[in-house]
């Protein structure tokens, strides 16, 4: 039972990095007043693009793991992961900061965007460059990924469950711990902040509203981006199938409500919802046998608890739990 | 000291200023030109990516021939099944924007038209499986309408009714919805799958075929529905009372419109009109349901509802070019042994070209020595 609990723990924490990373990118966003709903799209297109680096890169090695530097397997995915989420966001912050443009629409238009662009290189990439294989099988590179810390073997439960996992894992806590004290700790944080919460504000005491827009814009998206490379060279075990990723980057939009903005919490709720994800292949092993209609329904159990999250801090009206201000709305100078 | 008070001032290169009203015309010239814009550069891509998958020299021509053929068919031989197949898309597409369009107006942003729809749908696939045979067809049919409504409405007023009593974010309540009647479907289908994932089609209490196309009676339900909806909004005392509740909440409340009264009716109206999508899916073409029966048209309907600035006749010509690119992108991609996820980058191109042409539509970029533009105070 111990043993079931252990392996219960253990992998639902790859489960969780993903929403991790979006929700701490959006946050970010967030943060600077801008609801980016290309999120979902931009994890895709973070993901393919890594994708197609990797693919690329193991294409010039022959397909053979020898051939391959481990550096180099691991630098060019994800430097082409965040080119491409940074160029998402760079769309997005353009149309919204600079043309003012409708976030909600925009943000819309870029997950369909950026969905199909996942999907379509991802059915489409081995007949574009001509290659022998049919699919996007990128074991080699994944193995340089999926790489865990050397002595989690030796450190029993404690090492298979907090030790045992990949670099992206400890990278995506770290940069929300990050995010977290550079938010709250420093110049550069407080000014975000306070452009987020009323721009005009924030423009009469001399700071830069536009850069903030589109930096947080642009980092955020380059977070979230890591999550979806995160998941497929890991979780998926380097092979792309069209549409696995899911609803995952939802998922990570509304944990940002969960969190209250606050970095520090997207860390604990989206480790939860990957337990919460992870619950119903656990469940007959936890000696309740669940049918497949029931699993079903189990697979139901993180967005009704976002839900309750929703309802409860939306009844409690606490301040400090708030969206910031102007959030959604766009900011022009001379409209009063 | 800051530097800049040191340095002489010089007026800024770029200068974006509000522009006065534009003319309609000029304004929808701007945006026709942003969708071919977005049109002939995708299909530029494709024709480029086609003719590196299929080893052929193609020329641009051939793609817009593959494209219109996905979409029509071949009219001129008389076959018209293809294009039956484009209306019943754009008019399940048009319902499911015009549901989301009264709550729009409210700006109550209804991001649950997918899971609407497809509980809609579930309630319509309930009644014709449980009470199929049981019941004499007439009864039965106007039951499976009700029943969708019914379904609909339910789904889309949950959120609203916490929307009006402690303001929780409807956006993110409605799209977790979505899910939550996504995995309710797919608990219905393993259910009731016999041991498959899949229903078979049931043919009772399906819509009834009349004049021997199976897509008439649906086209025509959403022409109908077109057309209240534009009265609604315009003409009707409550479609006003939608109008001023989205300009301004405060100005409602001091003319005496009870707000909360008003954001809970409209969203029974809005989900009410996406269970009517889903019935048409369930009830009028497919005859069964499983997770994907609406399709991410739900998504698709916000973008189509927006850019038809909320006006019914706009958005049935803007679900039409979705739906037309949707088509055509997708058969143009496949003929060529691409994905036809390509349908998807292609909307969502021609989107954010129609979105950033609002732009120039809404305000005018004067340069620095323009004579236009004046001296800046």
């Amino acid at each position: 039972m111990i043993g079931t609990i252990i392996r219960y723990l253990s992998s639902s924490i790859p489960l969780g990095v993903p929403l991790l990373y979006g929700s701490t990118g959006e946050i970010v966003t967030e943060k600077s007043g801008h609801l980016n709903l290309g999120i979902p799209g931009i994890m895709y297109v973070g993901s393919i693009s890594g994708v197609i680096g990797a693919f690329l890169y193991e294409q010039a090695c022959g397909n053979r793991l020898a051939n391959m530097n481990p550096a180099l397997a691991i630098l060019i995915p994800l430097l082409s992961c965040i080119i491409g989420s940074v160029l998402m966001g760079l769309i997005y912050s353009f149309l919204t900061v600079t043309l003012r443009v409708n976030q909600n629409v925009t943000g819309l238009a870029l997950t369909t965007f950026g969905v199909g662009l996942g999907n379509f290189f991802g059915g489409s990439l081995a007949k574009l460059v001509d290659s022998e294989l049919p699919n996007i099988i990128l074991t080699n590179t994944s193995s340089f990924y999926d790489v865990s810390l050397p002595f989690a073997a030796k450190l029993g439960w404690f090492g298979e469950i907090f030790l045992s996992h990949d670099f992206l894992t400890y990278l995506a806590i770290a940069v929300a711990i990050l995010t977290s004290l550079v938010l709250n700790r420093t110049r550069m944080g407080l000014n975000l902040r306070a452009v987020g919460e009323n721009p005009a504000t924030a423009d009469a005491a001399g700071i830069n509203v536009t850069r903030y827009k589109y930096l947080a814009t642009c980092i955020g998206s380059a977070i979230a981006g890591l999550g979806g490379l995160q998941y497929v060279m890991v979780y998926a075990d380097g092979v792309w199938s069209n549409n696995a990723f899911g609803d995952r980057g939802w998922m990570a939009i509304a944990l940002v409500i969960f969190a209250l903005w606050k970095p520090t919490m997207a860390i604990i709720g989206s480790f939860l919802f990957g337990m919460l994800c992870n619950l119903n292949n656990y469940m007959p092993q936890f000696g309740v046998p669940l049918g497949t209609d029931t699993q079903e329904l189990f697979n139901m159990l993180p967005y009704v608890v976002t839900i309750l999250v929703l309802i409860i801090t939306s009844m409690r009206k606490k301040r400090e739990h708030q969206p910031p201000q102007s959030l959604g709305l766009p900011y022009f100078r001379e409209e009063r | 000291m800051r530097k800049t008070t040191t340095v002489k001032h010089r007026e800024p290169l770029i200068h974006i200023a509000k522009r006065d009203d534009m003319a309609a015309w000029q304004a929808w010239l701007i945006r026709l030109a942003a969708i071919l814009i977005g049109f002939f550069v995708m299909s530029a891509v494709l024709t480029a990516l086609a003719s590196t998958s299929s080893g052929k020299d193609l020329s641009f021509g051939d793609i817009l021939e593959r494209l219109s053929r996905s979409v029509f068919g071949r009219l001129f031989e008389g076959k018209f099944s293809q294009l039956w197949k484009f209306l019943q898309e754009t008019a399940v597409l048009l319902c499911l924007s015009l549901a989301v369009t009264p709550a729009f107006k409210m700006k109550f942003w209804n991001c649950g038209a997918e899971g609407q729809a497809l509980f809609g749908g579930l309630a319509a696939m309930f009644c014709m499986i449980n009470l199929g045979g049981k019941v004499p067809e007439p009864v039965l049919v106007p039951l499976v309408i009700l029943a969708s409504i019914i379904g609909g409405a339910v789904w889309g007023v949950i959120p609203a009714i916490f929307h009006a009593y402690y303001r929780t974010n409807e956006t993110l309540f409605t799209l977790m919805m979505n899910y939550v009647a996504t995995q309710i479907v797919a608990y219905y289908v393993y259910a009731n799958g016999q041991g498959s994932n899949v229903i078979n089609p049931v043919s009772t209490g399906a819509l009834p075929v009349i004049g021997g196309q199976q897509y008439l009676l649906n086209v025509l339900i959403v022409t109908l529905l077109t057309v209240l909806t534009y009265v609604y909004l315009r003409f009707s005392k409550q479609g006003y009372e939608v109008s001023v509740v989205g300009e301004s909440q405060n100005t409602a409340r001091y003319i005496g419109i009870n707000v909360k009264k008003v954001i809970i009716r409209t969203m029974i109206i809005s989900g009410a009109l996406c269970g009517i999508a889903g019935m048409l899916l369930v009830a009028g073409k497919d005859h069964s349901i499983n997770t994907a029966t609406v399709g991410g048209q739900g998504f698709t309907a916000i973008m189509v509802s927006w850019l038809g600035q909320f006006n019914p006749y706009i958005i049935a010509a803007m679900a039409a070019l979705v739906s037309f690119l949707q088509i055509g992108a997708a058969g143009a991609a496949d003929a060529y042994f691409l994905n036809s996820a390509y349908a998807d980058v292609m909307v969502g191109v021609v989107v954010l070209c129609l979105v950033a042409c609002e732009f120039f539509i809404r305000y005018t970029v004067k340069f620095r020595h323009s004579k236009k533009g004046g001296a800046l105070a």
